[in-house]
């Protein structure tokens, strides 16, 4: 909650009023790329359609259906045991209790790939930002499940509830079987108590550890036996409460909770009652809501929290967040609806996570991909994306540990994490490589067509509009007018003096796509153009 | 069986020298055996390119005296009087403008070269196409995305960026002066060069000044994030520590951005880098209107233009010779094409073909290449200067003599043969140490008659093996699928497919590197 006194640039000091100011291309766009991943030119359209409110309101309240689980794209080795035979190809698995070490990591890298389709091919609402979002706070790895099926029923928990009630959504986490295994709590029982689970709840999940947070040990140890008696099915793929593992006796909290204590129960649905009553116990506290707030603030705004912020922010958005009984939909569109949200100093601080640099840049330049009934060149494609992510040091399903990526908690950087001289010229690699050659899987290549997106531009034919156009969807950070004409001359004009010998190759470019001399020449100018615009810092900013 | 026997016994053949020569060049055998007994050091030959952008009007730049009378009928508006030529010595056939001292200088001293009427057959009069034709060096009528000077280096660092920076090569393969490395120095996959993208960004790079950003917490991140990019920036400090060697250098002119550039190469030159090809960029050179002042004919904007370029080359060769490395170093021009011989009623020119080029230097075999533009008492407005001599024979006389390609191995570069030209002295050529790096892909036999086997590496995971013809298309997908890492072979049959330069592209998720093989008959 400090603010970085070597540096002249405060966060924004408005509120949560309502945003009232113009609601053009760039205020879509901020807000787009901040609940989605990256602003496709078809989603700014549609909302510059709409008010502002409105726009907001469809972002949270999703139309498409969940989505179908992963399938079996993968080849099962021969000894694997069970052999994984009953499962065809082309069909889910996440319903299959396969035990087998080779299925098993198959089945998790399936699923990893299936994520960042669903990423990729995301409709159009705030619900993938919102499960990412989950995923980094409940953070779990799938190394450490080690159980396919778990791994995905844990993320369709997430998914599921990403938009719905905090309240029930920490219920389906303490008893998740993945989280069971993740933080122990299938060993946590009544003799030997493991208090993992009992501490990263209060400490990670809810309490956070802001100046408010003032649980004790005695309340890890205290929540911890509560937690007893929860076990794992495998073959179910599903947990279950064991009465005999558990602690009857009651627990004792502190004074951070009101001196609460939880009665020991002593029949079959204990586990269920004693679970909700403490969590009612920890979200009776003011700070869960505080704490979750600024969670939420450095996903979708900013991570500097001065006084200012917390005053006029964040201690208002827990209010209501509470007033509405821990729905998370009022708190996301209070939000997102505000003048700080659209307050100019608000804009483009971001620096792009990974998956938001990785998924933003597929979907911004509109790379097309093979039809989705062709899932194994699917699959294939978005294996080459989750490699980059993960080379970027944002792999998805593996945060580095229970905290979540530092991105979003570690002070002073930040964000900044993100950005050093291993992954920023990776990130440059990324978006050449997908202009240059393209990545081929089973003989399909997904690659950027830069010459069909430009089409789409106002006037591509004058080198003016065409690099504003750019520099207006692609940056948040505009070039200075110097810039854009060296680029211009350097890149759209060889050299030459004219606009008119881009005009005139790009018009016989359209009515003479044949023309391969001149059609080659356009699609290596549009080409470099992007690159070079790609590989400016400006575009690591959203 | 070695690729240099291969050569041999295959009978590549050399072309013979054509009509037109000022000095006698040396014969192939003479080239063959000196490139034998050299010691196996490694160059430190530099190649400079500097390009007119637009299509400079080559019969203004070197006026044909010996058709003056014809010269000044067909563009009687823009025609450069004779008494004000600059006379070239040795020749009374040319002269050059006369805004060009710097240059005429130079040429008296012995270090420059003119070359007559380069081009190429079915010249291409757009800006864009012709570019490409003379980044790429290309056939008029064929498309290749690489360019002759990165095919150059991809066959000089064949694994490049894989393995890079290393020991043997710490510096920029090229150095180009703009926002982009030009098609020019685009390697069959990936582009070879590293681009400084103004004059300004150089000093703020030495300097460590960044462009302003505003004052908001985006200006912040973008601050950091641009911090990080300088810091990584590959070559930044190898740049800076070149550049810091270089206290003094002679007084380049003012307000020429040529020259401004020019003084960052010698600079960067004189401080020690490695780097081998340095491209510059010049633009205006597209006068269709108002090339002269019509008052007068020797001022105006092409004037302007010729004494830009003639002080910045005679600026940059001056600090050279007082750094002592201008034994290192030859440059030369080239613009995308000529002006129309007859004038327009504008006061310009539109565009047209053949051009003279200058070729500068210490080791430059100082003269006249070629015989003067023939001016036809009676030119229509369609005429065109022809050709005397392929660009390509230009490059490919550069690479051979100058950076010391085995004369063997040009078709792999130039993707045909070309007449050799008496550019440059030869003595000094040592021949170059290559093969620095990882090598990921290869082939064996190189050059090859029907099939050749592959062998590549990969750590594993997806992996894709792709052939490529010389124009950058695909044209087989010989693997693609998952491996496990290791080294593997897969068999390349060519089939029908001609003769002439392939290369085989390896994709490794993020790894992908380009190796280049030869079918002959």
């Amino acid at each position: 909650m400090t603010s970085r006194m070597d540096f002249p640039a405060p966060p924004p000091a408005t509120g949560l009023a309502p945003y009232s100011g113009p609601w053009t291309e760039n205020e879509v766009i901020h807000l787009l790329k901040r609940a989605m991943f990256g602003a496709r030119r078809a989603d700014i359209s549609y909302f510059l359609g709409k008010t502002c409110s409105q726009a907001v309101d469809e972002l949270l309240n999703p139309q498409a259906p969940l989505p179908a689980p992963p399938v079996k794209e993968y080849t099962t080795p021969a000894t694997a045991n069970p052999a994984d035979s009953n499962i065809v190809a082309g069909s889910t698995w996440v319903g299959d209790a396969n035990t087998d070490g080779s299925v098993n990591s198959l089945r998790v890298a399936s699923f990893k790939k299936w994520w960042m389709g669903q990423m990729v091919n995301q409709d159009r609402s705030i619900r993938e930002k919102m499960t990412f979002f989950w995923h980094n706070h409940f953070s779990t790895e799938t190394g450490v499940i080690s159980y396919a099926q778990y791994v995905y029923k844990h993320h369709a928990m997430l998914r599921a509830n990403a938009l719905g009630n905090f309240r029930s959504l920490v219920k389906a986490v303490t008893i998740d079987p993945g989280m069971l295994v993740f933080l122990n709590g299938q060993q946590n029982v009544a003799a030997a108590p493991d208090e993992n689970y009992g501490r990263e709840l209060q400490e990670l999940f809810c309490c956070g550890k802001g100046p408010g947070s003032q649980y004790t040990e005695a309340d890890v140890k205290a929540a911890a036996r509560v937690l007893t008696g929860w076990r794992n099915n495998a073959t179910n793929i599903s947990s279950y409460f064991d009465i005999n593992r558990h602690d009857k006796n009651s627990k004792q909290f502190s004074s951070f909770y009101n001196n609460t204590v939880i009665q020991g129960r002593t029949t079959a649905t204990a586990g269920d009652e004693e679970i909700d009553a403490m969590i009612s116990m920890i979200l009776a506290t003011d700070e869960v809501a505080m704490y979750i707030c600024r969670r939420l603030y450095r996903w979708f705004v900013y991570y500097d929290i001065d006084s200012t912020v917390e005053a006029n922010v964040i201690t208002p958005l827990a209010a209501i967040f509470r007033s509405n009984n821990y729905n998370i939909v009022p708190v996301l569109s209070t939000l997102l609806k505000s003048e700080h949200f659209f307050d100019a100093l608000s804009r483009g601080c971001q620096i792009k996570s990974p998956v938001d640099f990785v998924v933003g840049f597929c979907r911004e330049l509109e790379l097309s991909f093979p039809p989705l009934t062709d899932y194994v060149s699917n699959y294939g494609h978005w294996n080459y994306l989750l490699s980059w992510v993960a080379s970027l040091q944002q792999n998805i399903g593996d945060p580095p540990d229970v905290s979540g990526w530092k991105a979003y908690y570690q002070a002073p950087q930040f964000y900044e994490t993100w950005i050093n001289s291993d992954t920023l010229p990776k990130r440059n690699q990324f978006s050449d490589i997908l202009m240059n050659s393209g990545y081929t899987f089973n003989g399909k290549k997904i690659m950027v067509d830069g010459a069909g997106f430009i089409k789409t531009l106002s006037q591509p034919g004058d080198p003016n509009k065409l690099i504003d156009d750019l520099t207006r969807l692609l940056f948040r950070i505009d070039l200075s007018a110097a810039s854009k004409a060296q680029v211009k001359q350097d890149i759209l004009l060889s050299g030459q003096i004219s606009d008119y010998y881009w005009t005139s190759a790009w018009n016989q470019y359209v009515s003479t796509p044949g023309d391969t001399a001149n059609t080659t020449t356009v699609k290596n100018k549009v080409r470099d153009l992007l690159k070079y615009l790609m590989d400016l810092s400006e575009y690591q900013l959203a | 069986m070695k690729r240099r026997d291969f050569l041999r016994n295959s009978g590549v053949l050399i072309p013979s020298l054509l009509g037109g020569l000022s000095v006698k060049a040396f014969s192939v055998e003479d080239l063959l055996m000196q490139g034998m007994f050299l010691p196996t050091t490694e160059t430190d030959h530099v190649l400079v390119i500097i390009q007119l952008s637009g299509g400079n009007d080559g019969l203004n730049t070197v006026i044909p005296l010996e058709y003056y009378s014809n010269y000044t009928n067909a563009r009687s508006n823009i025609a450069i009087p004779q008494q004000s030529v600059l006379s070239l010595s040795g020749t009374q056939k040319v002269g050059l403008h006369p805004a060009m001292t710097g240059l005429q200088n130079m040429f008296n001293d012995g270090r420059v070269k003119l070359v007559h009427s380069v081009g190429y057959p079915q010249p291409n009069f757009s800006h864009f196409r012709a570019t490409d034709i003379w980044m790429s060096g290309s056939d008029s009528n064929t498309t290749v995305n690489s360019g002759w000077a990165g095919r150059y280096l991809n066959y000089e660092y064949p694994n490049f960026p894989n393995g890079y920076p290393n020991a043997s090569m710490r510096d920029p393969l090229a150095i180009q002066i703009g926002s982009i490395t030009s098609l020019t120095l685009q390697g069959p996959a990936v582009s070879m060069g590293m681009s400084i993208s103004n004059t300004n960004n150089f000093y703020n790079l030495i300097n460590g000044v960044q462009d302003p950003a505003p004052e908001t917490p985006a200006g912040k991140e973008l601050k950091f994030v641009r911090m990080v990019a300088q810091q990584t920036q590959q070559y930044a400090a190898v740049i800076k520590d070149a550049a810091s060697k270089v206290t003094q250098q002679v007084t380049y002119p003012t307000n020429n951005s040529l020259a401004d550039q020019l003084k960052i190469v010698a600079r960067l030159i004189g401080g020690g880098l490695q780097t081998r090809i340095y491209m510059v960029n010049y633009g205006g050179f597209d006068t269709h209107s108002a090339q002269v002042d019509s008052t007068d004919n020797t001022t105006g904007n092409h004037a302007r233009l010729l004494k830009n370029v003639s002080d910045a080359i005679k600026a940059f060769e001056d600090d050279l010779k007082f750094m002592k490395v201008d034994d290192r170093v030859t440059g030369m021009t080239f613009s995308e094409f000529g002006r129309r011989i007859k004038s327009n009623g504008s006061i310009g020119t539109d565009h047209g073909s053949a051009a003279p080029m200058f070729i500068f230097g210490k080791n430059v075999i100082g003269g006249v290449l070629g015989d003067t533009p023939n001016i036809a008492a009676s030119v229509s407005v369609n005429d065109n200067l022809p050709f005397q001599y392929d660009f390509r024979s230009v490059y490919a006389t550069l690479l051979s003599n100058w950076l010391c390609v085995d004369e063997k191995d040009l078709q792999q570069i130039m993707l045909k043969n070309f007449q050799m030209l008496p550019l440059v002295s030869t003595v000094s050529c040592k021949k170059p140490i290559n093969l620095s790096g990882e090598t990921l892909i290869s082939n064996y036999p190189n050059p090859f008659t029907s099939s050749t086997v592959i062998t590549f590496k990969t750590s594993g995971g997806h992996t894709l093996v792709q052939i490529m013809d010389a124009t950058g298309k695909v044209i087989a997908n010989l693997v693609d699928k998952d491996y496990t890492a290791g080294n593997y072979t897969i068999v390349f049959d060519s089939g029908n497919l001609p003769t002439g330069v392939y290369y085989a592209r390896l994709q490794n998720m993020a790894t992908q590197q380009v190796h280049t093989m030869l079918k002959a008959r």
